[in-house]
Formats: structure tokens, sequence, C-alpha cells
């Protein structure tokens, strides 16, 4: 033993934490003032996983328009550039389921449960339209994921955000099936929250995919 | 059950500690490994897989060594060599620097922040079940005899279907996806731990610098591990699926690959490096004695390497051909990084300075730490420069290198905080006289091994090759090499040696045997499962230097403030504190031991395991199985908080 371990004093001078230990000093606290109260720790974790989540699709824009730059045409060998006016009514949907997430929201931090679920229930309407309209595109398109390299992105990414939208739809039964089991409350809707941030990215960031396969090949 | 008397009697000592240990109890035995959510079982179970992994990475690195110690040796052939090398790397990366890493936070993070537990215990236990699983994957390559043989980093088009039809390659590419979930969910849970945990008093600028350190690392894993995750899927996609994204002939791009791959490469050399500094400027003035010099700027040091690392991709790419412009960029920012890393050096340098250094073995690793992290720097300096690079390109200096710092300045920290810390996790200390002898052992094993190498490089001995002609001038510092190379196994086996026997005739370790000044050091050795009876409140960065009387925090009657003392032990709660100034905002129950972390990281298993052999079924069954498992989980979610 060197004199380094040797002298196991501790500063503290009885062992703390020890159950029956005699503690320094019993300090009593003060709850924060309602105005410092931030959001729960499964809120801040849905953020920081909704971060990790856009890099991922910001990379995979970001490949789209790389694959772009280094060739000359776009679409490539000769595909029509996919039509915008059917994506534009039902990117309208998509944004609009989510409004009543906002409002069923509100609802439930005032207790009123059959708001929640009529409101949930109107935005997974909204959001299986989109779905369906995206596969009955994806038929119409004429060109497939192997094509080249532009089917393969536009599958790549339109599938990924597909793949989002159905977690959103499945998560969004849970939450409707707690509503329904009564098990949520003015007090208690952390689920219903955190499904809402979700939510909300998957409409967000449709926003830029939109704005990057459809409207940016549209421009001349 | 309110407890009016938050200071118990002598009397009533036996009924607490009885009451404490029912609430924490675990079931016994194999159902208890399997469901455990405690962060120590998890953060030990973490480390102590890596260092298996970490033995069997070095045994490949040894065969390596022995194939290349002489001319044209027929120990391995090409294909086992190519094979041995990239799962030496992958091992190395992916399944001991990261997740030991990972252990070592999981471990210190809610004792250092004086609460007891990560804001997502099962989160926590998912990952380490991803991080075994993902490890078994692709450690399972070897058994059906393809391993994957791309390097660690698996270029296309080399590895597209087309090259590279085997299945080696499929192992790498899913199992690189299956190992980021882990990563992810681990700091995901760091992040919020970090900001919304810790104990009453210890605001944004008293975090202990290791918390910082993790903090830093996990901001980068958020941002980094899509860009992996990405350049593997795709690769998978084109290799699975017949997509064209690599495929320059459907006006894909090769090159987008390594953007890709190397958009997460750089960054993941300081998601290894920040925590491994961490460590350092946590032990260097716990044995200099005086608290760390400049203590903000390291700090901020730790954030400006994470906000840096993410302009230095290209750097690995200078050869592909790229416009002048962008690589005199991406060079330029290559040497402003060394600027915080010189901060943190001279901070080291002044704590030492002004302070009484004692000699341990954990500050040992540290100073070997600082003398190849200072060689391995300066190559790094070196290679961002772009003549330079343009010579030494794929050769043995870069090998010389990236060794010098992922090697030398991660695993010489990581051995340094295994003595400092172990204590603590098993309640013996490690002899000093064997590990001092494994310090030198491994010190001087790796720079007769490594340095050779920047020579190697010079005189243009390739990077991945198999053997050599003799002739060529390399013979006598390959065999160096190779010696060295086995003096440094022997230096990590007798640390190993040193852990077990440890186990049985250490010395006890108490409370707090380096008379350190973070808080794990409040607590016995090994802590409890609730570390804390009662949450102490701190009133300086250095609590257990500056507060001769440690402060504790007694329950209030008010639902934020109940979780605090004993009464939140006795319920199996922690309290959640408001994000920087770290006052009473929630109770958090604590969620018992359950199979649904394992159930889920099965569920994916079984994903991986049906893309692996194309069969749509299985996959099915994992997704359902996942799925079911996850819904079951977010089921009890309201209960979590009161």
């Amino acid at each position: 033993m060197t004199a380094a371990t040797s002298s196991a004093a501790v500063t503290t001078g009885a062992e703390p934490g020890v159950p029956g230990a005699p503690p320094g000093a019993g300090v009593r606290l003060q709850p924060a003032q309602r105005s410092a109260l931030g959001h729960p720790t499964a809120w801040w974790g849905m953020v920081i996983l909704i971060l990790t989540e856009a890099t991922l699709f910001g990379g995979l824009l970001s490949s789209y328009f790389f694959i772009r730059a280094i060739n000359h045409t776009w679409p490539l060998g000769g595909i029509r550039a996919p039509d915008l006016h059917r994506i534009s009514i039902f990117t309208g949907v998509l944004l609009g389921s989510s409004i009543p997430i906002f409002w069923a929201e509100a609802a439930i931090k005032r207790g009123n449960l059959r708001r929640l679920r009529v409101g949930l229930a109107v935005s997974w309407l909204m959001g299986a339209a989109f779905f369906v309209n995206q596969v009955l595109e994806y038929r119409s398109l004429g060109f497939g994921p192997r094509t080249n390299a532009y089917g393969s992105l536009f599958y790549a990414i339109t599938g990924l955000h597909g793949a989002h939208v159905v977690i959103g739809l499945l998560i969004s039964l849970v939450v409707q099936l707690k509503a329904g089991l009564g098990r949520l409350s003015a007090e208690r809707h952390l689920t219903a929250q955190v499904f809402g941030l979700y939510w909300h990215f998957v409409d967000g960031v449709w926003v830029f995919v939109f704005a990057s396969l459809y409207l940016s090949t549209h421009l001349h | 059950m309110a407890l009016t008397e938050d200071r118990p009697s002598a009397s009533a000592e036996i009924d607490i500690e009885e009451r404490l240990h029912e609430a924490w109890a675990e079931p016994a035995g194999i159902a208890g490994f399997l469901t455990s959510v405690d962060h120590k079982r998890i953060g030990m179970r973490y480390i102590y897989t890596a260092f298996v992994f970490f033995f069997i990475g070095g045994i490949e690195a040894l065969i390596m060594r022995t194939q290349l110690a002489g001319p044209n040796n027929h120990v391995l052939g090409p294909e086992q060599y190519d094979q041995l090398f990239t799962m030496h790397g992958i091992t190395m990366i992916f399944l001991f620097n990261t997740p030991v890493l990972a252990g070592f936070g999981n471990y210190l993070l809610p004792l250092q922040l004086g609460t007891r537990d990560m804001a997502f215990p099962r989160l926590n236990a998912f990952s380490y079940w991803i991080f075994l699983l993902s490890g078994v994957f692709m450690y399972s390559s070897f058994l059906v005899g393809h391993a994957p043989d791309g390097g660690w980093f698996s270029y296309v088009p080399l590895t597209s279907r087309h090259f590279s039809p085997g299945v080696n390659l499929d192992f790498w590419g899913l199992g690189v996806m299956f190992v980021g979930i882990s990563t992810t969910v681990g700091a995901v849970n760091f992040i919020v731990s970090a900001f919304k945990m810790r104990c009453p008093g210890m605001t944004v600028n008293r975090m202990p610098i290791f918390v910082w350190s993790m903090l830093a690392m996990a901001f980068m894993v958020i941002f980094a591990v899509p860009s992996v995750t990405l350049a593997s899927a795709l690769l998978e996609s084109d290799r699975l699926f017949g997509t064209a994204f690599y495929s320059a002939a459907h006006g894909g791009s090769a090159l987008l690959y390594q953007h890709l791959f190397w958009f997460w490469g750089h960054p993941e050399v300081y998601i290894l490096f920040v925590p491994a500094m961490g460590m350092v400027s946590t032990i260097i003035p716990v044995f200099a004695r005086r608290p760390l010099a400049g203590y903000l700027w390291v700090a901020t040091s730790l954030i400006a390497i994470a906000f840096i690392s993410f302009g230095v991709w290209v750097h690995h790419m200078f050869a592909t051909g790229l416009p002048a412009m962008a690589m005199a960029f991406f060079a330029g920012v290559g040497l402003l990084i060394a600027v915080p890393s010189g901060v943190q050096f001279m901070s080291w340098i002044a704590t030492m300075w002004r302070g009484r250094v004692r000699w341990t073995t954990p500050m040992l690793f540290c100073m070997g730490f600082a003398f190849i992290f200072l060689l391995g720097g300066i190559t790094g300096v070196m290679v961002s420069v772009l003549p330079f690079d343009w010579q030494v390109h794929d050769s043995y200096f870069v090998v010389a290198h990236f060794h010098y710092v992922l090697n030398g300045a991660v695993v010489f920290p990581i051995f340094g905080a295994l003595y400092y810390w172990l204590p603590k996790m098993t309640g013996r200390m490690l002899s000093e006289r064997l590990g001092r002898l494994s310090f030198w052992t491994m010190a001087i094993g790796f720079n007769v091994s490594f340095f050779p190498m920047h020579i190697l490089g010079f005189l243009g001995m390739p990077r991945r090759v198999y053997t050599y002609s003799s002739g060529l001038g390399w013979d006598g510092l390959n065999l160096l090499a190779s010696i060295g190379g086995f003096l440094f196994g022997l230096g990590t086996a007798l640390t190993l040696l040193n852990v077990v026997v440890s186990r049985f005739k250490g010395e006890p370790a108490g409370p707090n045997p380096w008379e350190a000044d973070t808080l794990e050091w409040a607590t016995t050795s090994p802590p409890p499962h609730y570390n804390f009876d009662r949450i102490p409140v701190v009133t300086s960065r250095h609590p257990l230097w500056d507060q001769p009387e440690l402060a504790y925090a007694e329950s209030g009657e008010e639902e934020a403030t109940r979780a605090y003392g004993l009464t939140g032990a006795l319920e199996r709660q922690t309290p959640i504190s408001t994000g920087l100034d770290a006052a009473p905002e929630q109770t958090m129950e604590i969620p018992r031991d359950t199979y649904l972390p394992l159930l889920v990281a099965l569920g994916t298993a079984v994903i991986f395991l049906g893309l692996l052999a194309k069969a749509i079924a299985v996959g099915a069954v994992g997704v359902a199985l996942a799925a079911l498992a996850l819904v079951r989980w977010a089921w009890r979610t309201e209960e979590d908080l009161r």
C-alpha cells in the first residue's frame, strides 16, 4: 500500500449515505419557482431523439443533393419529375393533421379525455390518408428504387418518412387505447404529450422532403 | 406513509435498513441478471463485456503482428489477414472503446450527480443488451467462416455486391446499424440525466468535468451516428436489394459513401477521446491535490472540440481528388482542433505544477496518456497538412498515428480509470505494485510497437498488406513492432490478473481511498442500490474537499421535494431537478426489474438476422416482438412520474 491508499480518512467524517449514519446536516429544500419548471425527462428524451432523427433526414437529403450535383440531368435517365398537384394537397393534409393534436393536447391538460380521443382520431385519419396516397403514388411513378440513383434516393427518402408516419399512426393507437381505458388524466398524460412532439416532427420534416423531392425538381 | 422524522433514531435504524433493502431488492440469480435496471450493474456489465472484446481484439492484433514479424511469413493467408484486420478495427472502435466509456459513464454519472439512477433506467438496460447482441452478431461471422474483410471503413466499390459477393460485408453493414442503436439511446440517456438529475446546488458550472465530457460526447453521438447508420444502410440496400446509391454506372457515387462515413468517422475519434480526456481531467487534480486549473476553459474546450470535430471529416479524403479550396478549408479546421486540445494539456500541466503530485497507478496512466497524446496529436497536425498527407497516405505512418490517438490516448486513460474507479465498484483496491508493473510494460511495449511504424511509413510500407518481401529495409522495424506488441499485450494481461486477484485479496477500499472530491466517493464502496439514502446538497465544485460536513437533503412535504430524503429512498424514487440551477422540480419512480429491455433488444436482433438471411418472415417476427414489448414498455410511462 502506498501513502495514497493507506489514509482512507474521509473529509466528511462519518460515512454518509449509509443508512442510519448521522448526516452532515439535513437541508429542507424549496421547490423550484413555477416559472422555472421545465419539461419532464421523457419530453426531453424525445427532443434529443428528434434531433438525431432530423440528422438522419438531413444526411439523406444532403446525399440527394450531392448525387444531384454530380449528374447533368435531374431526374436521371429521362424520368419525369413526380406530379406536384396531388402531393401538394396531401402535404396540406399531413401538415393539417398536427392541428387536431394541438387541440387534443390542450384538452387533456384540462382533463378532457373525450376531446383528446376525438383529436387523436381526426389526426390519425389524416395521417392514414397521406400514407395511402403515398402508396398509390408509388404505383403510378413509373420508376423503382432499382432504376437508378435518383429512384433509389426518392424511395429511400419517402420510404423513411413513410415508416415514420406508420410508426406515428401505431403510437397514436396506443395513446388512443390508453385514453380509452382511462389511464390518461389532466395530471398524467405524458404519452400523449410525447407522441404529439413526435407527430409534429413527422409533419415538419415532410416540409423539407416535399421541398427537395417535389418542389425543387419543378423549378426551372 | 409519510415519514415525519427524516433522521432516524437508533432503534429505527435496523427497520429502515430492512425497508431500504426491500424497496431496492432485485431477484436473485439469473433472473436478476436479465432484468436489472440498476445503472451500476449495467455500467459494470458494459465494462466487463467491453474488456472481453478488448482481449479478443488484442489477440487478433497479436496474430497479425506474428504474421508481420518477418518477411514472407505464412501464419495467415491474405483472406484471413483481411478478416482479422477488419474485425480488429471493428472490435476496438465499436465493441471496446465506445462501450467501455459508456460503461464508466453509466456507472459514474448518477453517482457524480448525487442521484439514484439515470433518467431512463430501462433504456439503459436496453442499450447494454443491444451492445452485447450486436457484438455477438458481428462475431458470429467467424462461425460461418465469413467475417467482414473490407477494412473497418469498408469502402465501396470494393464492398459492393459485385466485388464482395459473400455475406461477410453484410455482417459489417448490419452490425454497424445494430450497435448504433445502443450508442444513440445511451447518448439520449446521458444528455437528459446530466441536465435533469443533478443534486441540489449542483448548478451547471459545478458539474464534475467527467460529466461535461460525457455530455459533449453524447451530443457528438446524436449528430454523428445517423451518418454512419446511413452510410451502412445505403450500402446494405445496394447489396441486399440492388439499389444504386453508390453505383457510378447508375448515377450514384462511391464518394458519397466516404462523405457519409467520415462525417461520423472523424467525430467518432473525439467521441472516444473526449470522455478519455474527461477521465484524465478528473484523475490528475485528485493526485495533484488541488482543483483542476481553468475548469471553465477545460469545459469550454470539450464543447469546442465537439463542435469543431464536425468540420474535419474531409481530411480522411485528401487523396480522393476533391477541389483544392474544399481541402484547404478542412486542412485549416484540422489544425484548429489542436487549440482546444492544447488548452486542456496546459490545464493538466498547470494543475500538476501548482500541486503536490502523488505517483499512483492511475496517475502514471495519465502521464503515459499525456506523452502518447502529445506524439499522436503532433502527427495529427502533420497529417492535416495536405502535402504531408499525400506523402504518408495509406502508409504505416497513418497506422502509427491513429494507434497513438485511439489506442494510446484512449486506452491509457481507460486503464487509469479502471485503477481509479474499480475500488469504488468492487470495494477492493487493486495492487499498486502489479499496477505499476502493468503500466511500465504497457508504456514501453506500446512505444516499441507503434513508434517504428512512423518510420516504416516513411520507408514506404503500405497499410493493410498481409506480408512483404525482404530487402525493403522493413524487416528489423517490423520485428521490433511485433515484439513491442506482445509486450503491450503482456502489460494489459497483468492488469487483468490484478483485477482478478484483487477480488479475493485486495485491501478494502473504504468510501474514499484517494481522498477525492466528487460525490461518488461520498457513499460506500460498492455503493448500495440506491446510491444515497439522502440526496447530497453541494455548495462547491469539489464537495468532498470544500464541505467538511457534506449536507444532505431531507424529504419535504411537496411532491417536488419528497424524493430528496429518506422517504424517496424508501419508496424507490429519485428527484428530477431544473436544467440549469438544479432546483427541485419533480419526483421520478425508478422502474422495477423488467424483462422488457431484453425482449425489445432480442426483437431487434431477430430483425437484423432476418435481414442478414434475407428472410422476411423472420424479420416480421422480430418487428412484432419488439413492437409488443415496446407497447408494454410505454404502458407505464404515466406511473414514472408522480
